[in-house]
């Protein structure tokens, strides 16, 4: 390709049918600019949906996609994966379709670490059917089909990728460019499965359920930005660290500037800092918080198979079996 | 036939009896005979000590104990050695692991050990623990090695009981009678009798005896082999995948009686083909439509409950316009039902069963060799018209064995698809268009350039291929869709009769492994057989032919399946003759039916 591609190259001419205000706005813009950075190959890359608002995004990016059925993304990419390592694949998921109808085939993929770029549009709701709680909804959700309030103990999608053996979780705010931009691009260049874990507004039927951390004026001290290997601070001025305190086993804020030597070193290699991170209520941790290099699924696929998926024999050669007569 | 053979201390002609009693009790014919050696207590070990006892099963009128056991149960290497000249190629040989050491090898003649050098390679082997597993089962009873060692046989025959589907009762009366005197080995005993049949029943060991035997003469001239339907299925989808010049990649979730094909597909590695093993049965077709999506031949294949997980999968095949194989190796319904037992039940689900207006062609495999054609015709189907295929066969295809004729597979047409079409025309466009005559779109994949498009299980427009929920548009889709399964019947050709006139009094219909029986049951009947490979859509000609007869009998291993199909597409009223035990049809039962039908006034 002599030109590189601009964010506006990965846009469709069909009309984007997200409710006006959505998050998901948001975040089209975020990867369609994101690949255009990563100077993905249109051709190349594939897009892959379940059911839900979120899993409309293949229609809206200027690649392959396939609009699947409801849970099932990570099961289609795996053997589109397979069918072709090259791909560039992304699933496209939201709560109720990758933790509730398809927690099963989002386990697999996670712990097999098939090369699947995974983002989770998180809003805690079930958007598409009218706002029933969902899994990731917290207890005492109002809803129609919980009008008392929901009584099930939510899902932590950090926790559960962490469980399933997962070896990249990274987090996102759907309007925050600049966190978004490099979560994208660090998920982009992982080898296996990148799961990203996207907090996404629903305007209609839970609006403003993560504004307690996402409000942009107040974000400064309510969220926590990691980059590995840099010490664990925010708030104004970075004057607020996060320290492990070793009687309680868990993580506590710390005044940055009084005890510099207190503040945690990001390692985004360390799965138990990396639980402690996903459990962090306020501040709430963006960015990588965990990754672990490993194989791929497909490679290992690949180099386990004798002719790496190529045919080097003719049926011929192998259909007369261990042994044969004639018979005149 | 069932070969019975081990030391002649070990109670093999009590087994062979016991048995005998058990089968006759059935209601099956049987012919024994009892082939003992002429030492009453020869040298344990040895070829000359061994004894042994045969039984004949089946179908018809039974006037002799057989020639070539199918099935042989050796307790040691030299009951093997000494029985397996007798054995037909295919032949199922349970063997007791326990006795095949070292010392009992040599003592045999045997060089090495015939369950790993090669020497088995054209049976069936189930290998088990014999003689270690009843140890364990009758230890609470406190006997001496030896004494607990003498229960095997009753272990053993618990074994065969329950893969032949015979009573525990009427040898469990005998034990408790026999035995009365000495409670000790009596309650011992019929603890390995139990012990023996629930070890089969967990381990979902089968054995389907063959309903038919060709004799040498019928044989056409060629090279045979012996083969199993899962191993010439797998054959048939390697040889598939070499036609389209594709590889195949297989996606399956295990089952019985499924998995044999997964098993021996692993071993075609060489001929592109991948297997992958995914989590659920939902996933295993959701990876297939994958690496369809891909550009593989994307297969997978389970049972009736797994193919029922995967219907709504199958539905976004057809949406998309994907091709994919997806075959179901039947049992006994419903819910788990039957697993180690053959049924045709689930022609409905293949043919109906799913939601919308989501028609699929079907197709059946009639005999094991059949399975390699059938792959084949199979994956042509569903890349000519770019569709989801159900290819059925069944439990005792899967493992039942038979002579081959080796087929020569440049006698078999290249599988091709669609070409892209070079246009200017938009890549949404481009991928849906479609070839007039099959309806089959361009199988566009990833990686092409300047072809980026999208596609999903949502209605799309029939030309431009984007989202819609026009009213006009879903009509055209919907007729788009049956059109495209009816195309199929353009290119199968007219359905032919396996024997008789083609017209008359009374003709035979039927579909799948009840070929065999209802073969031999019409040649000597005399009466006209026509068997259905395509089930939807029909044969053109189906309904013409079968009208040239008064009466149209159906039997099938279900409550009236195919005859509900028929009387829908051809407005016909069948005769069904349904049989649900779990059993294949016996010559004998249909030969009766088919007198019956004959006698009636039309």
């Amino acid at each position: 390709m002599s030109d590189k591609l601009t964010p506006k190259d990965f846009a469709t001419s069909q009309e984007v049918r997200w409710c006006p205000g959505c998050g998901d706005y948001a975040i089209l813009k975020s990867v369609q600019k994101a690949l255009a950075d990563v100077g993905a190959d249109p051709k190349n890359t594939a897009f892959v949906s379940g059911i839900g608002c979120a899993s409309r995004f293949p229609y809206y990016v200027e690649t392959y996609g396939f609009h699947t059925i409801h849970g099932r993304a990570p099961a289609i990419a795996t053997g589109l994966k397979l069918a072709n390592p090259e791909l560039d694949v992304w699933v496209v998921t939201g709560d109720g379709d990758s933790l509730s109808i398809g927690g099963n085939h989002l386990m697999h993929a996670l712990r097999r670490n098939v090369g699947l770029k995974i983002l989770l549009f998180n809003n805690e709701i079930y958007g598409l059917t009218k706002g029933q709680y969902s899994p990731t909804s917290r207890i005492g959700t109002k809803s129609p089909s919980s009008p008392k309030g929901s009584v099930d103990t939510p899902v932590s999608p950090g926790q559960f990728a962490l469980g399933c053996g997962a070896h990249f979780f990274a987090r996102g705010v759907d309007t925050d460019k600049v966190g978004m931009s490099d979560v994208l691009q660090q998920a982009h260049a992982f080898v296996g499965t990148s799961f990203v874990e996207i907090f996404q507004n629903c305007i209609v039927y839970n609006e403003d359920v993560f504004a307690n951390f996402t409000e942009r004026k107040t974000a400064a001290n309510t969220q926590l930005h990691l980059k590995h290997g840099e010490p664990m601070l925010f708030g104004e001025n970075n004057g607020k660290g996060i320290r492990f305190n070793q009687e309680t086993w868990s993580l506590e804020v710390v005044d940055a500037t009084a005890s510099p030597d207190d503040v945690l070193i990001h390692d985004e290699s360390n799965a138990i800092l990396a639980r402690l991170l996903i459990d962090l209520h306020m501040p709430v941790a963006m960015g990588v918080i965990y990754r672990q290099p490993a194989v791929s699924f497909e490679h290992t696929f690949y180099a386990h198979h004798p002719t790496r998926m190529q045919r080097t024999k003719s049926i011929a050669d192998v259909i007369k079996g261990p042994s044969s007569w004639t018979v005149e | 036939m069932i070969r019975l053979a081990g030391d002649s201390g070990d109670g093999i002609q009590l087994m062979g009896s016991q048995f005998a009693v058990s089968t006759a009790l059935a209601g099956a014919d049987f012919a024994t005979f009892p082939d003992y050696p002429a030492e009453i207590r020869a040298p344990v070990g040895t070829t000359f000590g061994v004894s042994a006892y045969q039984i004949n099963l089946g179908g018809g009128p039974i006037t002799t104990a057989g020639d070539a056991p199918e099935v042989l149960v050796a307790f040691n290497p030299a009951a093997l050695k000494v029985s397996l000249p007798m054995l037909d190629k295919g032949a199922l040989v349970i063997v007791n692991n326990d006795t095949f050491t070292a010392r009992n090898l040599a003592k045999a003649g045997y060089d090495s050990d015939p369950r790993e050098d090669g020497t088995l390679n054209d049976f069936q082997l189930v290998t088990a623990d014999i003689s270690h597993l009843n140890l364990e089962a009758v230890k609470e009873f406190g006997l001496s090695k030896s004494e607990g060692g003498r229960c095997k046989n009753f272990y053993a025959l618990g074994m065969l009981l329950w893969m032949f589907d015979r009573e525990l009762a009427p040898v469990e009366d005998w034990i408790q009678r026999r035995l009365a005197s000495n409670p000790t080995m009596r309650d011992a005993n019929i603890k390995a009798l139990h012990a023996g049949h629930a070890f089969a029943e967990t381990a979902e060991l089968s054995a389907n005896l063959s309903q038919i035997d060709l004799p040498q003469a019928e044989m056409e001239p060629g090279e045979y082999r012996s083969i199993t339907g899962a191993e010439a299925l797998a054959l048939g989808l390697a040889a598939a995948g070499e036609l389209a010049d594709r590889s195949i990649m297989f996606c399956s979730y295990p089952i019985t009686p499924a998995s044999p094909l997964l098993h021996r597909l692993t071993n075609l590695a060489e001929m592109g083909v991948g297997t992958f093993q995914a989590e659920d049965e939902i996933a295993a077709i959701c990876a297939a439509i994958g690496a369809s999506y891909g550009g593989m031949i994307g297969v997978t294949s389970s049972s009736g409950p797994g193919i029922a997980l995967k219907t709504e999968a199958m539905g976004l095949a057809v949406s998309a316009e994907l091709p994919l194989v997806i075959v179901n190796w039947q049992r006994g319904g419903p819910s788990t039902g039957l697993p180690t037992k053959t049924e045709q039940s689930d022609l409905y689900q293949a043919v109906y069963g799913r939601n919308g207006d989501t028609p699929v062609p079907v197709l059946s495999a009639s005999t094991s060799g059949e399975c390699f054609d059938m792959a084949i015709e199979a994956t042509r189907i569903a890349l000519r018209h770019m569709t989801p295929v159900i290819l059925l066969a069944d439990g005792y295809l899967s493992n039942a064995a038979e002579p081959w004729r080796i087929p020569d597979l440049s006698a078999f047409q290249p599988i091709t698809t669609n070409p892209v079409p070079d246009t200017d025309e938009s890549p949404q466009r481009r991928a849906f268009t479609r070839n007039p005559e099959t309806h089959g779109r361009a199988w566009v994949i990833p990686g092409m350039p300047d072809l980026m498009h999208r596609i999903g299980g949502l209605e799309k427009d029939v030309e431009s291929g984007h989202i819609s929920y026009d009213p006009a548009n879903h009509q055209r889709m919907t007729d788009l869709r049956a059109a495209k399964v009816d195309s199929v019947a353009d290119f199968i050709g007219d359905q032919g009769i396996e024997q008789g006139p083609d017209s008359g009094n009374l003709v035979v219909v039927g579909w799948g492994s009840t070929y065999g029986p209802i073969y031999q049951a019409t040649r000597r009947t005399g009466v006209s057989f026509i068997h259905l490979r395509h089930l939807h859509p029909l044969p053109r000609n189906l309904g013409d032919l079968l009208g040239r007869f008064d009466k149209v009998l159906v039997p099938e291993m279900n409550d009236g399946q195919l005859t509900t199909l028929l009387r829908d597409a051809l407005c016909l009223e069948p005769i069904p003759f349904s049989k649900v035990t779990g059993q294949p049809f016996l010559i004998r039962e249909l030969v009766e039916k088919i007198e019956a039908v004959r006698g009636e006034a039309s």
